[in-house]
């Protein structure tokens, strides 16, 4: 039997550890592994939102190649990210989703619209720098 | 372990984080029942989220794709039904809601209702 409480840290709760965040030339690399609680999941956002504006990059790359499990909050979460960095000025790439998460989303009904995605980092890299160029104009 | 396995085990942890999410934050806390089952040569896992908060006014409202009273997308309810092969809810106002969910890991027992 397995008990849970609202003893659980919240929003503004104490979090044990912090998802690192790289900043790799213009892009800003966030690499999620293993379970994210809902509050780490909020405080990722309001890191990487501020990271965006101090320091002007242009894409984030979110790797959850090392995440089992996506369910609505994180998939909420991981949206809100995205349209946050948009609005901000930099484009977001989903890389690395595991197939099994792929399947359990489509059935959740949490399909991400609007967020692009990628099967590694190395490809969500090489979308951001191709969009680069197009939005230069330069062929 | 198979790319089935990984799916069937990945949709049934995905639906309990769902369900023990309502359990805290509409029900105020709670527990987690599991059974293993063993039908015939099928293994399964029964999980039940127990509270005892104020209960579902609406039931039907509350497994609307889309309908939700904490601020979430309102696919907690209807999307962890969809993730398992058995869902039932006994919510009683004032009193506290169960939602009992079930999985088989192997494909015999039934066929998914719903869906």
């Amino acid at each position: 039997m397995t008990g849970f409480g609202p003893a659980v840290p919240g929003p503004a709760g104490g979090h044990a550890f912090t998802v690192p965040v790289l900043q790799l030339g213009d892009t800003l690399l966030v690499t999620l592994q293993g379970e994210l609680h809902d509050g780490m999941a909020e405080q990722l956002q309001q890191d990487i939102t501020a990271r965006i504006a101090h320091t002007r990059v242009t894409g984030v790359v979110i790797d959850i190649s090392g995440v089992d499990m996506v369910d609505s909050f994180l998939g909420r979460v991981l949206a809100e990210i995205a349209a946050g960095a948009g609005l901000l000025a930099a484009r977001t790439v989903l890389a690395g989703m595991r197939p099994a998460v792929a399947i359990t989303l489509v059935e959740l009904g949490l399909t991400l619209p609007g967020l692009r995605t990628a099967l590694d980092v190395e490809r969500a890299m090489e979308l951001l720098a191709a969009g680069e160029r197009h939005s230069e104009g330069s062929p | 372990m198979c790319i089935r396995d990984r799916v069937q085990q990945t949709k049934l942890v995905t639906a309990a984080s769902e369900l023990a999410r309502n359990t805290l934050v509409h029900g105020g806390g709670g527990h987690v029942e599991l059974t293993p089952l063993n039908v015939g040569s099928s293994n399964g896992l029964r999980l039940a989220f127990v509270d005892t908060g104020p209960g579902i006014r609406d039931l039907d409202q509350a497994m609307t794709d889309g309908y939700t009273s904490g601020g979430g997308l309102g696919l907690g309810m209807s999307g962890a039904k969809r993730l398992v092969h058995e869902f039932e809810v006994d919510s009683r106002l004032g009193e506290g809601t169960t939602v009992t969910v079930t999985a088989w890991a192997t494909a015999v027992p039934p066929s998914r209702p719903g869906s």
